[in-house]
């Protein structure tokens, strides 16, 4: 059936007596698109039926309903069959996601491709006209709207009896602020409580001064480490080397003897004269940009580096930002050795560890 | 009695009947099924975001049943020997097992992932598409920044997503994202203090992240994705201008049943792109970064790549510090401007842009046929400096591993990227400005004098002109006459009028008679196809 309808002007058209037999189920169908406006002006069968084009059209799509149901097949005898439990080395189960995603993939692009020739290639063309109908209401519907909705506002009658408005947002307005508050009861948190944004897990507990300790809660001799060397340090206390104290991570590093004198001197310059023990100095890990461990050093130029937005700290001058969005310098750690050899942290840290905030002073 | 025949052909028209007398369907059906929607490939791209929205729908849940959205500490016994007898958060250990220990779980956590990203991807894209052919203009503002809003709030989906497995990548994010809250003045550190419920990491962010990204920030983009889509479909979509095409009408198909077929069809092949990214491409394999600790962190620690830009400005942003002197002084960290002020600000230029514009032009119009992007140059550069811009940043987000695959100072990767934040995007503005300017003039020029044939002639004289095919037969000074532009593809070369044929199909060999040979240089230039008159938009051009 090829089909070339010309475009009709709507106006003085006769409408189709759908219900007369004779009339064909396109003839219908486009009666059905007029009435809502729209004019199919051109409609053009793709493949003529029977013809060789049409058979291999229907191949191709069958093909890749067919390929779909391999596919699919295919991923249930993996996902079932497969040895899919993880084994060191390269084993068989480091394809099994690959091989599901393979088979998967394959079967959702054959119903995919599938429908898209069918729909493409095997549907006639055509092209349809609907007209738009955006134009904004005739004036007279807004008019009556407008009245009607002003009408509302008359009958209750709020400006004739103003106590009744004002009551009423003076009873709603409590009502919002109940709403509200569970949530933000509930939610809002004093963050200054114990002071536990400036304090870290070094400050000294019941006058015991708190040991440097490491990963494995170790405590540290100086000649743990040797000179250019660092080390990650944590508060020797209960749950010291966890999540609970995120701001207490600090860097013990061992100077070499010309750095530890220009580390010394700046120390000196800004009233920390006490703080490194030996050529020994302990900075604070927790980046004062943005939070992130700064824990790149570079040990020819005593650069420490975080790699998150690349703040670099001069360690022998106070740990001061020497580039990056970092603005203030990394907290100093006061240590000494104790009686039995090992450090420990003289007080807590002196300026606030962390990322910056509003009412640092 | 007598046996009633059941007449199993009459069933479907008989039940069609009976629902129309309860529902009074048949009308409204009718419509539905008759609507026409214009075609174009440029108007897919939203549809690969609604399609990959439905996947992480489906992905998703499947992930819920699985994951454990607590910080409780426990130590990892599952089937994963590296990181066995180590401790980690319940939700780390949880993620592991998807991974490992659900069959079929990590596809389904890969496909999720990068369906994530392709959601994010074809919102960006789409959005470009808008913005630059014009479809942003009344009668679609409102949609317009409905999908705006899309893009953030499926930036908070996103990174609500990958926080939650509590690797040591996502627990650095976390970590900058606390960060960033601490740097809002006046009310920082008690927003963070309130969300983390106390101080960073606290014990209860990760079930917070988890209600937020499976219930609250779903119906979210549920409700924005419904009333985007209802949107489009009362307002009826835009079209390109053409034959036929004005702006009071609608060219293209009905819905039913070509149209929706190519739908269906492309919503399979989005899922299965979907499924073989899942598959076949390894994506944020959390068993190597080990559990949050707050003192590890690895270089190249990038966010997802929407997240990136945001990163990069970060790293770009010098060490400006405020300092209020009032009392114990107040600061105002350096963090604050590119991670709170920016966004802020791209939100309300993006938000305001529709109106911005008509208030510019002082355009009332409904406008319902889109704009070539060279017919608008101003938009077009303002455009390209706005991509500019995010690349720019993008980039940055990443500069550490540029400077480090190809040996470039990271401090020069840095200025490189704050230098060129400044400089690239008026540059875009001007180059996009004047190509936009020269594609224009060629239009109007093959209009007014004909395609370029290739066919040189020698006058008697001696000089070589080149032979233009004109459009139109017309009468013009000199033969024929100027066509005027109408906002569609003008054809430039000879073989999109038909003068070379159409290219022989088949793909190992032809599948049909080729068709007649071309013409020959020696015969006159062919007639353009007829139904190249007929060009004309019913829209009145500036």
């Amino acid at each position: 059936m090829s089909t070339h309808t010309e475009h009709q002007a709507p106006q003085g058209r006769q409408p189709l007596d759908v219900l007369d037999p004779r009339v064909s189920r396109f003839d219908i169908v486009q009666e059905g698109a007029r009435r809502d406006d729209i004019e199919i002006v051109h409609y053009e069968p793709q493949v003529v039926p029977g013809s060789k084009a049409e058979r291999r059209m229907t191949r191709t799509v069958a093909s890749f309903f067919l390929l779909t149901g391999l596919a699919a097949t295919a991923f249930l005898i993996i996902y079932i069959w497969w040895p899919w439990q993880w084994e060191p080395g390269r084993g068989g189960d480091k394809y099994y996601t690959p091989l599901l995603g393979l088979t998967l993939g394959v079967a959702l692009l054959g119903i995919g491709f599938g429908i898209l020739t069918w729909g493409k290639k095997l549907l006639p063309k055509e092209v349809s006209i609907q007209d738009r109908h955006d134009q904004p209401g005739a004036p007279e519907d807004r008019k009556i709207t407008g009245e009607t909705m002003l009408y509302l506002a008359d009958e209750m009658g709020v400006r004739r009896r103003p106590l009744l408005g004002v009551s009423l947002v003076a009873g709603l307005l409590p009502v919002g602020a109940v709403a509200a508050a569970p949530l933000i009861g509930g939610l809002i948190s004093q963050p200054h409580k114990n002071n536990q944004m400036f304090t870290t897990g070094f400050a000294p507990a019941d006058g015991h001064k708190v040991r440097l300790v490491r990963e494995d809660g170790r405590p540290i001799r100086p000649a743990d480490i040797s000179a250019g060397g660092q080390l990650t340090v944590f508060p020797g206390i209960e749950h010291g080397v966890s999540n609970r104290h995120a701001d207490s991570p600090t860097l013990l590093i061992h100077l070499r003897e010309s750095d530890a004198v220009a580390s010394r001197a700046a120390n000196a310059r800004v009233g920390h004269g006490d703080y490194m023990w030996g050529n020994y100095a302990a900075f604070s890990k927790i980046c004062t940009h943005a939070g992130c461990p700064a824990s790149l050093y570079e040990q020819q130029t005593n650069r420490l580096l975080c790699p998150c937005h690349q703040s670099q700290f001069l360690i022998t001058d106070n740990a001061r930002p020497v580039f990056g969005p970092a603005s203030r310098r990394l907290p100093q750690l006061p240590i000494e050795v104790d009686e039995e050899g090992f450090f420990v942290a003289k007080s807590d840290y002196t300026e606030t560890v962390g990322p910056d905030f509003w009412e640092r002073p | 009695m007598k046996r009633r025949k059941f007449d199993v052909a009459a069933v479907p028209a008989k039940t069609a009947g009976a629902v129309d007398d309860r529902f009074q369907v048949a009308t409204p059906l009718r419509k539905l099924l008759n609507k026409v929607f214009p075609d174009h490939w440029s108007f897919l791209l939203g549809e690969i975001a609604l399609f990959s929205f439905v996947v992480l729908l489906l992905t998703g849940v499947f992930l819920t049943f699985f994951f454990e959205p607590a910080m409780t500490e426990v130590v990892y016994n599952g089937s994963y020997a590296p990181l066995r007898g180590t401790p980690m958060s319940a939700a780390y250990a949880s993620s592991l097992d998807i991974s490992f220990d659900v069959r079929g779980g990590l596809i389904m956590r890969q496909m999720h992932h990068w369906s994530a990203l392709l959601f994010m991807a074809s919102i960006v894209v789409h959005m470009l598409r808008v913005f630059f052919t014009g479809a942003f203009r009344k009668p679609r503002e409102t949609n317009w920044i409905i999908g705006s809003l899309l893009f953030w709030v499926g930036f908070l989906a996103g990174f609500t997503g990958y926080s939650l497995p509590d690797d040591g990548l996502s627990g650095t994010g976390l970590r900058i994202a606390s960060a960033i809250m601490l740097s809002i003045p006046v009310i920082g550190s008690w927003l963070t203090s309130s969300i983390f419920g106390g101080e960073f990491p606290g014990t209860i962010i990760i079930s917070r992240f988890y209600i937020a990204h499976v219930l609250l920030i779903p119906g979210l983009l549920l409700a924005l994705i419904g009333a985007h889509l209802g949107l489009v479909f009362k307002q009826k979509h835009t079209q390109w201008p053409g034959p036929g095409r004005t702006n009071e009408n609608v060219v293209g198909e009905r819905m039913f049943p070509r149209y929706a077929l190519k739908q269906g069809g492309f919503f399979m092949v989005v899922f299965g792109v979907i499924a073989l990214m899942g598959g076949l491409f390894q994506i944020n394999p959390i068993w190597y970064f080990g559990p949050y600790e707050a003192w590890v962190v690895s270089a190249a620690s990038q966010p997802d790549w929407y997240v990136m830009f945001l990163d990069g400005s970060t790293r770009l942003m010098p060490a400006w510090e405020v300092h209020i002197p009032i009392g114990d002084g107040y600061v105002i960290p350096p963090l604050f401007w590119p991670t709170v002020v920016l966004p802020g600000i791209l939100v309300g230029i993006s938000l305001a842009y529709p109106f911005l514009e008509a208030r510019h032009l002082k355009d009332r119009k409904h406008h319902n046929l889109l704009q070539r992007p060279r017919d608008v140059p101003a938009r077009t550069a303002a455009g390209a400096m706005a991509v500019t811009f995010f690349v720019v940043l993008t980039l940055s987000g990443a500069n550490d591993v540029i400077a480090d695959k190809f040996h470039i100072s990271l401090n020069a990767m840095t200025w490189a990227g704050r230098i060129g934040l400044l400089l690239l995007p008026p540059l875009a503005y001007y180059v996009a400005y004047r190509l936009c300017l020269g594609l224009q003039q060629h239009d109007r020029e093959v209009l007014a004098h004909g395609v370029e044939t290739g066919i040189i002639r020698r006058l008697p004289d001696g000089r070589f002109v080149e032979v233009h095919q004109p459009l139109t037969s017309g009468d013009g000074h000199d033969g024929h006459a100027e066509l005027d532009y109408v906002g569609w593809v003008v054809p430039k070369k000879m073989n999109r009028l038909g003068a070379l044929g159409p290219a022989i199909r088949g793909f190992f060999y032809p599948i049909e008679k080729p068709a007649e040979a071309p013409v020959s240089p020696g015969h006159p230039p062919v007639e353009p196809r007829a139904e190249r008159e007929e060009i004309g938009s019913g829209e009145s051009r500036r």
